[in-house]
């Protein structure tokens, strides 16, 4: 009887097992941390019976090692621009079937004509989100310290004479050298776009004067850094320093102690800013390429693309998407900056294999005390 | 026909290390060393030549250099990573031989009963992953964390010490999570050792610090050996303990390499890297087993 019992339940095991690998369609994604409204995800597969697997990186250094190895079953990846730029010319994506993606129709002319700088007619990639990287910074922190802070500038991160009076409560800046130097660069008056290396040197230089009062060099955990009062200051990307904002935010509300109250800004300083675009792109290895066109198609539905970009608080490039985007969120110019601001800021063309060299030697140095 | 059954069954025998070392090392030694050989290109697989087979490893041996293995003497970091991970390793090795050599010699001269449950609990940790470990000490060794409470707490110190992203943490995350590996071979030796030998020796007048001097730790010398290399070889390339407890300070080899992989995704550096820290290993122990073989004959 119990011989019986045992077989009859592997049977049955079997008989699931196959039956759910013949119906069950899988994606596979592979996008930035803090960087979907998971609901989105569910709702994906209750629509098209979709089961997404998603996997989160924090850097674009991680995610292109894995492409360039190969095999990495990752059925849609999202990499920014200047790093999809190179990857591009190494063949590692599959040029897309626009007939397979109908809600292209939605998408944002002014952000499709930048991303074809680095994506030439826009053959691989659609855009997910963009966003500036600029200053988040802990309201009563930094006006305790320094009463007539510079809320517009560069300054207030790069100027040792504001920086090194935040030490104490705590500086972060992203562990990216491809935004954080030329960032360096654009502040000291140097095209930001300079792959000199004399040019990189002389950002690492004067980066020496700022050094002391940072912390710590990470692109993830500054968001719950900033939103739970450990750090004060940050160099990060806009959707994040939002997220911080909004998460202090719901904290406060428990709070009663009115000092214990965390308020975030951000800052897209006057001198003008790093614009990056992170987009969907299909692996040539990948095996799912059907699940993954729909999964890229569904993402530019206008009201799924505005649920996601109110929720990261990054703007998306979806035109059509802006009418369903909460309007506190599409009317914060911290968000979706202004035309004028836009125009202010800057995009980054790839670092060929020697000056990306020269930029990892002068990040050491930089992150070095 | 039975003693040529024995020396199939030998061959066997003595044939799966071997055959084991060929696939799990020789190979993917090989393959690293070609890559090292190789140019950083902006491809898939992003270098190049790209061999296909033995014929067309012929036919593109021109493109092979030297480069990357030039370009380790020329620029300062790659000596200064491997200088300073050596010598982590090697003064936590001569840390942890100081803690271990007490722990192991109170197990060995514990009750036979007790031993079982004292290696056990010198195992036990490795019941939870590695990694795990180590992000527990970055909750253990914060500015607010378990260690500074207590300091603080006990008062120790007025103010929390950093800890964290310091030298100091690479050594305790290194000390910590290599010491089995050290207190397991002494053990082990020291366990098997005669007692007699120590009754003779006082016997003879010694007192019992000359008695371990003269006696014990020369025979247990085999475990110390043992012990320093499983310790100190994964030690110069631990990339984990580095990047999570040490600051961007903490330059180790591992991290360089690391760098070389994923910044500069430059494979072929990366491997030449990877393939001097194996000689720098490799070769001084081959030298120094060889001499002990040596000394062993003599002694005969």
């Amino acid at each position: 009887m119990k011989k019986h019992l045992i077989a009859s339940v592997f049977v049955s095991g079997v008989a699931m097992a196959t039956g759910a690998a013949a119906q069950e369609k899988v994606v596979n994604v592979y996008n930035w941390s803090d960087y979907i409204d998971e609901s989105i995800l569910e709702d994906f597969t209750k629509e098209t019976g979709i089961k997404v697997k998603y996997d989160v990186f924090d850097s674009n250094e991680l995610l292109e090692t894995k492409l360039l190895a190969g095999k990495t079953g990752y059925d849609v990846v999202v990499p920014s621009g200047n790093f999809l730029g190179r990857q591009i010319q190494t063949g590692v994506f599959t040029p897309l079937d626009k007939s397979k993606l109908p809600n292209l129709k939605y998408m944002w002319p002014v952000v499709t004509d930048i991303l074809a700088k680095y994506d030439p007619g826009n053959k691989y990639s659609v855009n997910y989100m963009w966003g500036t990287t600029g200053i988040g910074y802990n309201v009563a922190k930094v006006k305790e310290r320094i009463p007539d802070a510079p809320l517009d500038s560069w300054k207030l991160a790069l100027d040792p004479e504001y920086v090194l009076k935040l030490k104490d409560c705590g500086v972060m800046m992203l562990d990216a050298p491809d935004e954080i130097v030329p960032a360096v660069m654009n502040y000291l008056g140097i095209d930001p776009d300079s792959k000199k290396p004399e040019d990189l040197k002389k950002a690492a230089e004067y980066f020496k004067k700022i050094r002391p009062a940072i912390r710590k060099f990470h692109s993830s955990e500054y968001i719950n850094a900033l939103a739970n009062g450990d750090v004060c200051l940050v160099i990060g990307w806009s959707g994040d320093i939002k997220q911080a904002a909004s998460r202090a935010e719901e904290k406060n509300k428990t709070v009663t102690d009115p000092k214990k109250k965390v308020e975030i800004g951000y800052i897209i300083p006057k001198e003008g800013a790093y614009m990056f675009f992170d987009n969907f792109v299909i692996p040539k290895d990948a095996k799912n390429v059907e699940e993954a066109y729909a999964f890229i198609n569904y993402m530019m539905k206008p009201e799924v693309i505005a649920k996601a970009s109110n929720y990261v608080k990054y703007p998306n490039g979806n035109l059509e998407s802006q009418k369903y985007v909460d309007k506190a969120v599409l009317e914060d110019k911290s968000v979706y900056p202004s035309l004028e601001t836009m125009k202010k800021l800057y995009v980054i063309s790839p670092f060929d294999q020697k000056s990306q060299r020269v930029l990892t030697q002068v990040w050491r140095d930089m992150k070095r005390k | 026909m039975s003693t040529e059954k024995s020396r199939s069954g030998r061959f066997l025998l003595v044939g799966i290390p071997y055959a084991w070392m060929l696939v799990f090392f020789l190979v993917p030694f090989l393959i690293v060393a070609k890559i090292s050989l190789s140019t950083s290109v902006m491809a898939l697989p992003p270098y190049a030549p790209v061999v296909e087979s033995l014929t067309d490893l012929w036919r593109k041996i021109g493109e092979f250099s030297f480069f990357n293995y030039l370009r380790l003497v020329q620029e300062s970091i790659y000596v200064e990573s491997y200088l300073s991970s050596l010598w982590i390793a090697f003064s936590s090795t001569v840390i942890m031989l100081f803690i271990a050599y007490p722990l192991a010699y109170g197990m060995a001269r514990a009750p036979k009963a007790w031993r079982p449950t004292l290696l056990m609990l010198v195992i036990l940790p490795f019941w939870t992953s590695f990694l795990i470990r180590v992000y527990a000490w970055i909750g253990i060794l914060a500015d607010e964390g378990l260690l500074n409470w207590l300091l603080v707490s006990l008062r120790v110190v007025d103010e929390p010490i950093t800890f964290l992203a310091t030298q100091r943490a690479v050594y305790i995350g290194i000390i910590y999570s290599y010491l089995p590996f050290m207190v397991l071979p002494l053990y082990s030796s020291l366990e098997k050792m005669d007692e007699t030998l120590l009754e003779a020796a006082q016997d003879l007048g010694c007192t019992s610090f000359q008695a371990f001097w003269r006696v014990t730790f020369p025979l247990s010398i085999p475990g110390v050996i043992a012990g320093s290399f499983l310790v100190f070889i994964p030690a110069v390339g631990e990339f984990v303990i580095p990047d999570l407890l040490g600051g961007s300070d903490t330059v180790m080899i591992g991290k360089t390499l690391w760098e070389e992989f994923f910044n500069n995704r430059d494979w072929p550096a990366a491997s030449a890297v990877a393939i001097t820290l194996l000689l720098l290993l490799v070769v001084p122990i081959v030298i120094f087993q060889n001499a002990q073989a040596k000394a062993q004959e003599a002694g005969r």
